[in-house]
């Protein structure tokens, strides 16, 4: 195009004039001062005007949107304001998705901590009247349900991992693998009510036991962790099993001493994240476990509680006084953020301290 | 002979060997088992449902006529919840993967995977105490000013406890999954592409629009199915922010809402019996039938790609 319309303009020489390629470019100076006054705006406005922080946050950001691309397109040309447009959105967008976490972690927090006592952690809501009371049960509750649906999970989902990685190359591994993935996306709500479903057959109606609770969590557990492990299982380099094969030993066996111990800290971590996944399912522990005041050590009988079902009925049902039994719920629900930031902690930690090294 | 010691032991071997892989196809095929069991038994308890006279259903006018106004209620939060998900979930990633430094990228990357650690009851007591009400401002402007839009007609909740809520609250649940998945794919366009564009002049917009996303585009189609599976099933932060009347309306901010069939199972499980308790499986088995075929589709998308990229 350019040199088109320049042969027009000086048909006489051969060579094209040069193309401008460098347009202006907005200095430092001017991006600072558009910002200066996209916050200036925002402060008179949510300040001055007292129409609160996010009008001000919104209309101070149109305000830099709109001088940024407008001067940028001015003096850059348009290829360089879009540019420019979109990587405002691309970092306002990353502002707008992380405000919620703070915010989240804020509240959490701060309404959580006030309920933090001895007693809180030490006492069940047993024969417990106004305010007092603690989570015991519910945390004995969250510790065996989880245990059992680890104890339930793990093998199944390593042997699977196993199956699919080391011997399965036909139809069935195929189907297994595609359908894993469907299962990562079963509702909780559903495993609950499979759960209940499978033990209202075997033991009759409105039947409500911890097991239930652990294989409602199953279903929901076993899909991570065989994707994890099999993950894991994959980077465990050939070489070590053509060795190992090499010598004779045969694939169970190698497969036992080799393979998985390569891959131990991997699939460890997994399983890690895969229980801090599950520790927080609230839905169906709500429809197969219940609701109770007391500690239960037993699984085969009668309710358990959970510290995600007790923050849920200390808050939807709460019994009087509302403030201290709401204050119950938001401390439980800080126990179990910790259990849950806690557990992701470790499980970098494992795969951090115990992974092979690559690099010597 | 002294042939037969070793084959006692060689054959011992060749049964543990069969043990041990037979062990593994069976864990294998234990999956196939549950999945099949969850539709089956979900069918074997909601049937009564089906069957029974429509009188006897919870309103009275049958099966179809309980679950649809809750279908309805589903997929109107969880379309809400993904319209303002996926934009910012590929703003986001594009931040991740284009705008820092990798290493950098990785650090935003953890901290966006707090956000899918959280459980969802923390979600629903962060939104019915904090987010809910600092959204009513935003609900009555909307009303005084764009009533005239049908979803805004209003009267707007006090309460803040909406559908808009709950979709939001979902937004922010869903936005994880959907972030971590076009994260990965971006980080997979082929180097040569990006730096050919950028060879070629191209401003950082429009190595993105050139380069990376006509790459990533099924990969982020599915990325965005995986997230409406997850908003379709998630109940907690639903059925505690949502004040939910189950009626069929696209009003978003008014204080009468669609439910949803998740929070509707949770709500009122406990409290039913006989007929209700079918019923309510029923409704379940319905949500797992959408949810499956949307989290079908999307891995069958996802597959599909792994064959002509050869990326894997």
């Amino acid at each position: 195009m350019a040199t088109g319309l320049a042969t027009k303009e000086s048909p006489d020489l051969g060579m094209p004039p040069p193309i401008q390629i460098d347009t202006g470019r907005l200095g430092r100076s001017v991006l600072l001062s558009i910002l200066v006054a996209a916050a200036a705006l925002d402060i008179f406005v949510s300040l001055i005007l007292g129409r609160g922080p996010v009008l001000g946050l919104v209309v101070g950001w149109l305000l830099l949107t709109t001088l940024l691309t407008v001067l940028s397109r001015r003096v850059e040309g348009s290829r360089k304001a879009k540019d420019r447009f979109v990587t405002l959105l691309v970092w306002s967008s990353l502002v707008v998705a992380l405000l919620p976490l703070v915010s989240l972690l804020f509240t959490v927090i701060s309404n959580g901590a006030p309920a933090f006592s001895g007693q809180f952690f030490t006492y069940s809501m047993r024969n417990v009247v106004g305010s007092g009371g603690g989570i015991y049960h519910a945390l004995v509750g969250t510790i065996l349900v989880t245990a059992a649906a680890t104890v339930i999970s793990v093998p199944i989902g390593l042997m699977t991992a196993i199956y699919l990685v080391e011997y399965g190359h036909g139809k069935l591994a195929r189907w297994i693998t595609f359908l894993v993935d469907v299962m990562t996306g079963i509702p909780s709500i559903v495993a609950g009510l499979f759960a209940y479903a499978l033990f209202a057959l075997l033991f009759g109606e409105g039947v409500r036991m911890g097991l239930m609770g652990s294989v409602a969590l199953s279903v929901l557990m076993i899909p991570i962790v065989v994707r994890s492990a099999e993950e894991m299982l994959k980077l465990v380099p050939n070489e070590l099993r053509e060795a190992s094969y090499a010598l004779g030993v045969p694939q169970s066996r190698t497969i036992i001493k080799i393979v998985v111990p390569t891959a131990l800290a991997g699939i460890v971590t997994g399983i890690t994240l895969a229980i801090a996944r599950i520790i927080g399912e609230t839905a169906p522990l709500l429809i197969t476990c219940g609701v109770t005041d007391s500690v239960n050590f037993s699984l085969f009988h009668e309710r358990v509680m959970t510290l995600p079902v007790f923050a849920f009925s200390a808050y939807a049902t709460p019994s009087f006084p509302v403030e201290a039994s709401q204050q119950r719920a938001w401390g439980a629900a800080l126990v179990l953020m910790i259990l849950v930031m806690g557990l992701n902690l470790v499980a970098r930690l494992i795969s951090r301290v115990f992974s092979p090294k690559t690099k010597s | 002979m002294p042939a037969a010691p070793s084959l006692t032991s060689e054959s011992r071997q060749r049964v543990g060997e069969r043990v041990f892989s037979g062990t593994a196809r069976g864990a294998g095929i234990v999956i196939l088992a549950i999945l099949a069991g969850v539709a089956l038994f979900l069918l074997v308890k909601g049937l009564p449902a089906f069957t029974a006279q429509k009188s006897q259903i919870n309103g009275g006018h049958g099966i179809t006529a309980y679950i649809w106004p809750l279908l309805f209620g589903t997929v109107l939060a969880a379309v809400i919840a993904l319209a303002v998900a996926v934009p910012l979930a590929l703003g986001v990633a594009l931040f991740m993967a284009y705008y820092v430094p990798r290493r950098i990228g990785g650090v935003f990357a953890y901290a966006i995977d707090l956000l899918a650690a959280v459980p969802s009851v923390v979600y629903g007591l962060w939104g019915i105490t904090f987010f809910a009400p600092h959204l009513v401002p935003m609900y009555a402007w909307l009303d005084a000013h764009l009533g005239f839009i049908p979803l805004f007609a209003g009267p707007y909740s006090s309460t803040g406890r909406t559908i808009l809520t709950a979709s939001l609250v979902l937004a922010v649940m869903v936005l994880p999954i959907i972030t971590a998945i076009t994260r990965e794919i971006f980080l997979q366009t082929p180097r040569l592409h990006e730096e050919a564009a950028l060879a070629l002049g191209a401003t950082r917009w429009e190595m993105i629009r050139m380069a990376a996303l006509p790459y990533g585009r099924s990969g982020i189609v599915s990325a965005a199915m995986l997230g409406l599976g997850r908003a379709l099933g998630e109940t907690m932060a639903v059925a505690m922010v949502l004040s939910a009347s189950g009626i069929v309306t696209f009003n978003l901010i008014s204080s009468t809402n669609p439910s949803t069939i998740a929070a509707n199972i949770a709500l009122n499980f406990k409290e039913a019996t006989g007929l209700q308790v079918n019923t309510l499986v029923a409704s379940g088995l319905a949500l797992f039938a959408v949810t499956f075929v949307v989290n079908f589709i999307a891995r069958a998308i996802v597959e599909r790609r792994k064959d002509f990229s050869g990326a894997n």
